[in-house]
């Protein structure tokens, strides 16, 4: 008997943004939220909702964007939206897509597109959620986008280190102080690279900033578009964890890029596809601004040295220097193998337009 | 000399004094004072603070570290307790020595976060599949945090049992003068082989029915597994072995009885009325109790400090003596089964329950008292 391979498709009705003028007008979350002032998860959820457009399904697990967005008595989505438990926010985006879709085919639904859009903090996603969203991205026949907003901290629960929290930063788990200086000695895992690495059934995962919106929206929409199991990873800014002014939230955002410790870019049927400043620097039109101009806005660097800042540039450096794929995947080829793995290290490794 | 302490720091202070030198943990309100405070206080002493993606890895850890060597614990709160039970069953069945500190807060699922409940009780009993031995201790204030911290201690690696110290979002935040100089602090002992390596059997009881157990990677070869085992930790099905596996671990326990159940009375020797109260709750007991007393009342109170196992020979002796118990618990009625079960028609057994939120007031408890004699009458 001939089996057939089911395979969801997207339906080409979420067309690329081409400019701010033509960002739907609809806010779909709305007030009714209590994040902070200069919150730029919120702004992703906001980029995000508005994106997908209002035949969506918001699921979210535990942390900032579940806690300050259903505080008592209001709510901020205007699309349905469901609480889902820590680490879950890939089982429960299974779970919704293939109920839709059974739904559908016995026709106790009407048969369009709707979207399934998980999000989760880099605590429920990246810790303890990362086993979910690596199973959910390896069922190909189901439409669903999981969404990592990432402030680099257990924000909810008052600033505790997680593992996206940069190397050295000061939270409640790692704070300073005359013995030791530096408390948080590891890097931050590579979430993005790694999903796209490891998932060959997903589609398209990509990495993204509120900062630069209408390529995190187009990020979105093509998350939606390509249909199946996808990923999308964000940077976000955090006043009270990253300890600046909540007015330069935007500005963080745009320096973490500029300086290149957060490489915007998209991995569409495993072709990467540097977007932004990212592509900018390079092709060599933007000089990557030093990290000492990142560190240095935030408290939570506030006890670094001259030697913490140049460990930390030192390994961005790497990362754009030695890395297989600049700023993706972090492999490097000894010199001796470079002509036995055939690479051209001085061909650009990055897709061009 | 006094000073003023949280809860929640009370109890890394008291781990750290008792020998804990390793803690595992993930954040959850409102627990998560333990853990910075360890964050800060273990480096100090050479110990190790680690953060873990989840609480299944958090208890993990711990297990790990114990078997190590170490001393050592986690804190959590319910949905955290809920994701540690598979763990806190691994413990009792591999004989595992760790201390798990739940905060309790308003549930099922996400509940209250920052809200006090006593809604765990229950499942710090029976939580884990399977017949298993536990104990469960559950503080009313900041100094006994500090005591029964350092007894689950001592506790847990004298009986190689999970020791849970189950207290409320309430007792956990509460800051109390509190002078530390002056409460008991127990050691915690680990009992190790004294036989040659090659004669090691890790799950040969001594008299006292808890084998010895060596220190990972002291010359001791053996075997931890989930699976039940004999007294050379090697898995096995045999009716026999296993049914004397699961009657010891319960057995060993009960033995030590003595040193585990513990609890506070006030009035007990005259009262007509007694209130059966532990941690906040009984807290507002108390007001109520010594308020009708002071009117001339004949109210006592029952406050059990240790909850698993249950001061139930104690109970029952108080049963005896009195017409009406009332059980005031922040759930709709958990321990409230327990003593009807240990009363078994003694005495009335009346529940006074509430699961809003909010604390119990000593009001709440002297309407139910009230109602319960007008019922009475």
């Amino acid at each position: 008997m001939k089996m057939a391979v089911e395979t969801a498709t997207g339906t080409g009705t979420l067309p690329q943004i081409k400019g701010v003028k033509e960002v739907p007008y609809d806010e779909l979350f709305v007030s009714g939220h209590r994040t902070c002032q200069g919150c730029e998860s919120a702004l992703v959820m906001r980029h995000m909702v508005k994106a997908a457009g209002p035949r969506t399904i918001v699921l979210g697990s535990t942390g900032c964007m579940y806690v300050a967005n259903t505080t008592y008595y209001s709510t901020p989505w205007v699309v349905p939206w469901m609480h889902t438990q820590l680490g879950a926010s890939g089982s429960a985006a299974l779970g919704t897509a293939a109920g839709l879709k059974v739904l559908m085919r016995k026709g106790k639904l009407k048969d369009e597109k709707i979207n399934v859009i998980a999000f989760c903090g880099d605590g429920g996603g990246a810790d303890m959620g990362i086993g979910a969203i690596s199973a959910a991205l390896t069922h190909k026949e189901y439409d669903l986008l999981v969404l990592l907003y990432d402030n680099e901290s257990y924000a909810n629960t008052d600033i505790q280190l997680s593992s996206q929290t940069p190397w050295g930063a000061v939270t409640t788990f790692s704070p300073t102080g005359s013995e030791r200086r530096i408390m948080h000695t590891r890097w931050k895992k590579n979430v993005p690279g790694m999903l796209a690495a490891g998932h060959p059934e997903s589609r398209y995962i990509a990495a993204g900033c509120a900062a630069y919106a209408v390529d995190l929206m187009n990020k979105i929409r093509k998350a939606l578009e390509v249909g199946g199991p996808t990923f999308v990873h964000t940077l976000d800014p955090c006043p009270k964890g990253w300890d600046y002014h909540p007015q330069y939230s935007q500005e963080l955002g745009h320096l973490a890029v500029e300086a290149g410790i957060w490489p915007l870019y998209e991995v569409l049927d495993g072709v990467v596809n540097l977007t932004g400043p990212t592509r900018q620097i390079a092709e060599g039109r933007k000089k990557r601004k030093p990290v000492e101009e990142y560190l240095r806005r935030q408290g939570r660097f506030a006890h670094f040295t001259k030697e913490d800042v140049e460990h930390f540039q030192a390994e961005v450096d790497k990362m754009w220097e030695e890395w297989l794929i600049p700023g993706v995947i972090p492999f490097t080829i000894p010199q001796k193998d470079v002509t036995l793995l055939n690479i051209d290290k001085k061909k650009p490794l990055h897709a061009t337009a | 000399m006094s000073e003023l302490l949280q809860g929640n720091r009370a109890c890394v202070q008291a781990a750290i004094a008792s020998g804990c030198r390793f803690f595992a943990g993930y954040p959850i309100t409102p627990s998560s004072e333990i853990a910075e405070s360890m964050a800060r206080l273990l480096p100090e002493v050479g110990g190790v603070f680690m953060q873990m993606e989840d609480e299944m890895a958090s208890l993990g850890a711990v297990l790990g570290a114990s078997l190590a060597g170490s001393p050592a614990m986690t804190a959590t709160s319910g949905p955290g307790f809920s994701l540690m039970q598979e763990h806190i069953g691994y413990a009792a069945l591999a004989e595992i020595p760790c201390v798990v500190i739940d905060v309790m807060r308003g549930g099922p699922s996400t509940g209250l976060p920052t809200r006090p409940s006593q809604g765990d009780v229950m499942q710090a009993r029976w939580g884990t599949h399977g017949d298993h031995p536990v104990v469960a201790l559950v503080p009313a204030s900041v100094p006994e945090i500090y005591e029964l911290t350092s007894l689950a201690f001592a506790l847990s690696e004298r009986l190689r049992v999970p020791a849970l110290v189950l207290y409320d979002e309430v007792v956990g935040h509460l800051r109390e003068p509190v002078d530390l100089g002056t409460l008991r602090l127990s050691r915690a002992e680990r009992r190790r082989p004294t036989v040659e390596p090659s004669a090691y059997r890790p799950y040969a009881p001594d008299a006292d029915l808890v084998p010895p157990l060596a220190d990972f990677g002291t010359g001791y070869r053996f075997h931890v597994t989930g699976l039940t085992h004999d007294e050379a930790g090697r898995p096995t099905e045999d009716p026999a072995v296993v049914g004397a596996l699961h009657r010891r671990l319960q057995e060993k326990v009960a033995r030590a009885r003595d040193d585990v159940v513990s609890f506070a009375g006030i009035g007990l020797e005259d009262a007509e009325v007694v209130v059966v109260a532990y941690g906040i709750a009984a807290r507002a007991a108390e007001r109520a109790v010594t308020d009708a007393r002071a009117r001339g009342e004949r109210l006592g109170l029952f406050r059990p400090r240790t909850l698993w196992p249950f001061p139930d020979v104690e109970l029952r002796a108080v049963a005896e003596r009195v017409h009406t118990i009332v059980v005031a618990e922040m759930n709709l009625g958990q321990v409230v089964l327990e003593v009807e079960r240990i009363v078994a028609g003694r005495a009335r057994v009346e529940a006074c329950l509430r699961a809003d939120g909010t604390a119990l007031t000593p009001d709440d408890v002297a309407h139910a008292v009230a109602s319960a004699a007008g019922a009475l009458a």
